[in-house]
This record gives C-alpha cells, structure tokens and sequence, in this order.
C-alpha cells in the first residue's frame, strides 16, 4: 500500500514521477513561471548572467499590474527594459495593465489542479485555491526556471487547518483568514504549506477561497492550498487550457500541525499597524479617523468584493474626510462590475476607481501615504511604509468594513450603517 | 572581525528596501537606502565585513530579491538569524550571501563577531561567547561555495544532486 500523502506531497509525487514524502528536496519541471513588472527587470539581469542559456519560452508569462501605467521614468525604464527582452526571446504570454498577476492567470486559464507555477511574487501562493502548488521565488529562481525549465524544492510539510460553521452575516472569508493568522502568528507556517480543510470550505467561492490561500504567505507559509472540488472545475472548465481532475489530500495524511477554526464565532477583523499578527475586533478599534480608505488587491480586488462595497455605498456619499480610492483585480472584473452597475455607485459616492492593478498596494502611485496618515486596505500586509511614507499607518480589514469606513471616515462596522 | 548591525523579529523585505525606492537593478543604488525605514544611519555607517544579525522570520513579506542584493551590495559578510522567510534564503543563496540559523538572542547591536562560515562557528571574543550556527544543507552549500546559482550552473552545466 502506498502511504497516505498530503496534498502537497501529491503533487509533487505526480511532478517528479515518484513517491516523494515531506522534507525531501526535489528538482521539478514547473508548469509556469511568471514574473511581473518589478520583479522581471532583475531576473532579466540573472538571465543574461547565464552562458547559452535558452529561454524555455512556452512557460514564461509576463505581466504588467504593479506600476502601470509608468509613474515615474525609473518605473518607465524599467518596464522599457522588459518590453525589450520580450521581443529579443519573442515571448507570447504577455499581459500589460490587463489586472494583476494572480487575478489573471487563474481567469486567463493558466491556472489547473495538480500543476506547479513558480512566481516572482510571494503572492504565487493564490494559486493554491485551486489546489495547484504555487509558490513565490525571487528573480534569480525566475531566471533559472527560464534557462532550465525546472527548479529545486523542498517538499514542504503541511500544517492542517480545519474550518467549520458557517460565516455571520457581514463575516468574510477575509476575516476567517485574519483569524488563522492570529493563531499561529506571521512566521507559524515558516517552510510549511497550508492545506485548508473542513465542512466550511466546499462552501466557499472561488473568490473567497482565493482570499484564504493568498494570506499563506503572510504566515511564512509556502503555499496555501484548497482542495479541487467541482465549483473549481466549473470555474476553471471554461478558461483551462489543460484537461483537469478534482484533487485532495488522502485521508489520514501526515501533518506537522493542526489547527481548527470555528466559523460560527467570528466578528469582523481588523488587523492595527504594523504587524498582520496585531488583529482585533472591529469593535475594539472603531472610531479611529482614517484618511484614506482602499479596496483592492489580489487578496479583495474581485467581483463579490466590490458587489460588497457596492451594497453598502449604493445611494450613499462617503465621508469628506477621506480619500476612497477602488482598484478592480482585472479586466474581467472591472467590465462586469460596470456591467453591474457598481461602478457607477463608486463614482457617484465620490471613489476614485483606478485602471486595474495592484493599485497603492506598494506604496508607489495611486494613492501613497503622506507622514502620519492613516490608511485602511483591504490588503494582505500592513507593513511599515508599505504604502508610502514610514510614518504612515495601514489598518487591513474586509471590503464590507472598508466600505462601512469609507462612509464615515473612521473604523466602522459594516452593522453599523446597514 | 565585524560590527554587529542587530534587528529583530519579522524584519521584512518592504523594511530592507522600500517600495519607493525599489524602481532599480542597480545593487549601489539600492544600497543607498538599504534599512532606511529601520536604522537610517545604516547606509552611511556600514562597513565591509559587519554581520546583520535578526531574529525570527528574517526577510519575510515579499519576494523582491533587492533586499539581499542590497544587503551583499552594503558589504555586510554575513547574514544570522534565528530563522528565515523561505524566499529570502533562497534569494540569499542564490546571490551567494552568506546565512546562518543561529541562537542570537545573546548576539547585541554593536559587538564585534568573528564567524567562520565553514564551521558555523559564531563567536564574540570580548565576552568569550561561542554559537554553533546550523550549517546550509550540502546541496545549498554547494551552490554557495561557487557564489551563488547562476555560476553553479555556468559550471556544472546541472543543478547539484539534491
Ligand atoms: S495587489 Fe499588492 S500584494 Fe497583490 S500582487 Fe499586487 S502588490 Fe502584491
């Protein structure tokens, strides 16, 4: 009898062509390799770095979501640069200002169960909601993937968190996800991989599911992953460009840690400066003036955010007190939500709605902090200066208490304008 | 010999080198602002051979490999900490910066160190006080040995036997 295996040991098991167990260090052909546009210049450098080095071109995507369009001439030399060396290797999987990169490659069809994706963004462990190994690199890990088509991993062990009941009213999957980073803290999954798990999670859309296996990183984890069920196929059906099965981990599977988060319990989460750990109940930190309010992100950028935020701006003006800036994750997006008519309410309750892309998330155009300002995100990290200067503030919560704060300037539960 | 530049915990990559100021390849320019957020005197006081000592969860947050490059380009000899964000190791090893997994709870801002990077062997002579780091794995070590991932391959033509 082979031995029952995580999910993480799955995969890898199928990419390598053998049983592989936790703690192993593998070298493994990967599906995809992406990179974006600040991280790409870089590996670009690396690459050159290499001797005869071909670029194994059919994996490569690149995308331009974190400063597009250039607002700046660095940021515009920089993306120069790559526009270069996509028509020196005569790269096809390339995607300027269409959304970000991990919006887009799961609505683009890149994404499929079971598959390997490396990304030059720690964020690649988004992927994971549709039970595919995602994980972050930095630039040369990107380079050696296009030379060689492959890297070296260690297969993680996994930490097992099990979600059950179901969310309150105004409670999302972005609270649930806050929750588990308040139990095992920023660095509790350190080399491991996340497999969420529990009664809760065939329950949750794809969006949702992305919220939760985005946060993987946040807690130093290597991936974030959910099983494949049939809500992923559906989605993913139409957009795949590879054939797909359902997959998840074997019952009884080894794990390294187990956690479990009851659902049923939980209030709206609001995570204070400067630590994703520092999280409290939007009770607790309700009244603090905000300047400005952002919704966004590949952690809460998508459709069913911005129907949240549109149902509680909807005939309504926000505060005068704050900037309210609304980023969709994509194209798609952004044309379903005009379609909807969400737009219109941002822009007639007086948002700005910016181009698809990462938006003020880096603290680079769009909305940057000045000294002593305050600022709450929808988010994933509320570093220290991550959006602007360093003696600015980030508060990271749902869309629903982003959208409740938009209307009155200051920390608000989403009960308390409904 | 070298200067102990000590950090704490969750010292992440958006602290090494800022998103504003993170719009450039070139390791000079990134050293330039390297630590600003956290230790502003960095830049200018730092010299060739100083160690940057952290606690839990060093490198964490997001991938941009500026962050070592800036700290290699700084001339700091050696990174040590008490663990890592995965990505930041891999970048480190890939550029070929040192890093040690070490106990540095006993290690302050400002003492001199000497560390033996064969050996793992930490030690401040002023108090006598020895720290057995744990050494890279043989196949990082490999890497590490020829400076970093690119030249391992331009050499051996394979990645080494994991
Ligand atoms: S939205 Fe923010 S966290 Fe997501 S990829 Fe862009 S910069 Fe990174």
């Amino acid at each position: 009898m082979p031995r029952t295996k995580t999910l993480t040991e799955k995969i890898f098991s199928k990419k390598v062509g053998r049983e592989v167990q936790a703690g192993e260090v593998v070298l493994a052909e990967v599906d995809w390799i992406m990179s974006h546009d600040t991280t790409t210049p870089l590996a670009i450098e690396s690459f050159h770095q290499m001797q005869g080095a071909r670029l194994h071109r059919d994996k490569v995507i690149i995308v331009f979501d974190h400063v597009v369009p250039a607002p700046n001439p660095n940021a515009a030399l920089l993306h120069r640069k790559i526009f270069e060396f996509i028509e020196e290797q005569k790269i096809d999987h390339v995607h300027y200002a269409q959304g970000i990169c991990h919006q887009i490659l799961p609505e683009l069809g890149y994404i499929t169960p079971g598959s390997l994706v490396i990304g030059a963004d720690s964020h690649t462990c988004t992927y994971g909601a549709f039970a595919c190994f995602g994980t972050g690199m930095g630039a040369t890990d990107i380079a050696v993937a296009w030379a060689t088509g492959t890297n070296w991993f260690r297969v993680p062990g996994s930490v097992l968190v099990e979600i059950s009941g179901s969310l309150p009213k105004f409670v999302y999957a972005k609270d649930l996800v806050l929750e588990v980073v308040s139990r095992i803290g920023t660095a509790g999954a350190i080399y491991q991989a996340l497999e969420f798990t529990g009664e809760t999670i065939p329950k949750l859309s794809i969006s949702e599911r992305m919220t939760i296996a985005n946060l993987a990183i946040e807690m130093g984890g290597k991936a974030g992953l959910v099983p494949a069920d049939q809500k992923t196929l559906d989605y993913l059906q139409p957009r795949a460009q590879k054939p797909m099965e359902r997959l998840q981990a074997d019952p009884k599977a080894n794990y390294e840690n187990y956690i479990s988060v009851d659902a049923n319990k939980m209030e709206p989460k609001v995570a204070v400066p400067h630590g994703l750990e520092q999280i409290r109940n939007v009770s607790e930190v309700a009244g603090i003036k905000l300047d400005q309010v952002f919704i966004g992100t590949c952690t809460n950028g998508r459709l069913e955010d911005l129907q949240v935020v549109h149902e509680v701006l909807r005939q309504r003006q926000v505060s005068k007190n704050v900037r309210v800036i609304i980023t969709p994750a994509s194209n798609e997006v952004y044309l379903e939500a005009i379609k909807q008519g969400y737009i219109e309410t941002f822009i007639k309750s007086g948002c700005v709605v910016t181009n698809p892309g990462c938006g003020p998330c880096i603290g680079r155009h769009q909305g940057v902090l000045a000294d002593g300002e305050r600022c709450l995100s929808t988010m994933n990290r509320n570093f220290k200066g991550r959006m602007g200067s360093p003696n600015s503030e980030i508060y990271v919560a749902s869309p629903a208490v982003a959208a409740a704060s938009a209307l009155t300037g200051k920390i608000t539960s989403p009960q308390e304008v409904a | 010999m070298g200067r102990v530049w000590k950090f704490g915990d969750n010292v992440n990559t958006d602290l090494i080198t800022p998103g504003r100021y993170n719009l450039t390849t070139n390791p000079t320019e990134l050293a330039k602002y390297c630590f600003c957020e956290v230790r502003p005197e960095f830049p200018k006081e730092v010299h060739l051979g100083d160690f940057v000592v952290g606690g839990v969860h060093f490198g964490s947050g997001s991938s941009r490999e500026t962050a070592p490059l800036a700290i290699k380009a700084s001339g700091i000899k050696a990174i040590i900490a008490s663990s890592f964000a995965r990505i930041f190791y891999r970048n480190a090893v890939n550029i070929g910066l040192p890093i040690l997994i070490a106990d540095t709870s006993v290690i302050n801002d400002g003492d001199q160190l000497d560390v033996d990077l064969r050996s793992g062997v930490i030690s401040i002579p002023e108090s006598g006080i020895k720290i057995d780091a744990q050494g890279l794995p043989e196949f990082l070590l490999a890497i590490m040995d020829e400076g970093g991932i690119v030249a391992y391959l331009n050499k051996y033509k394979k990645f080494p036997n994991p």
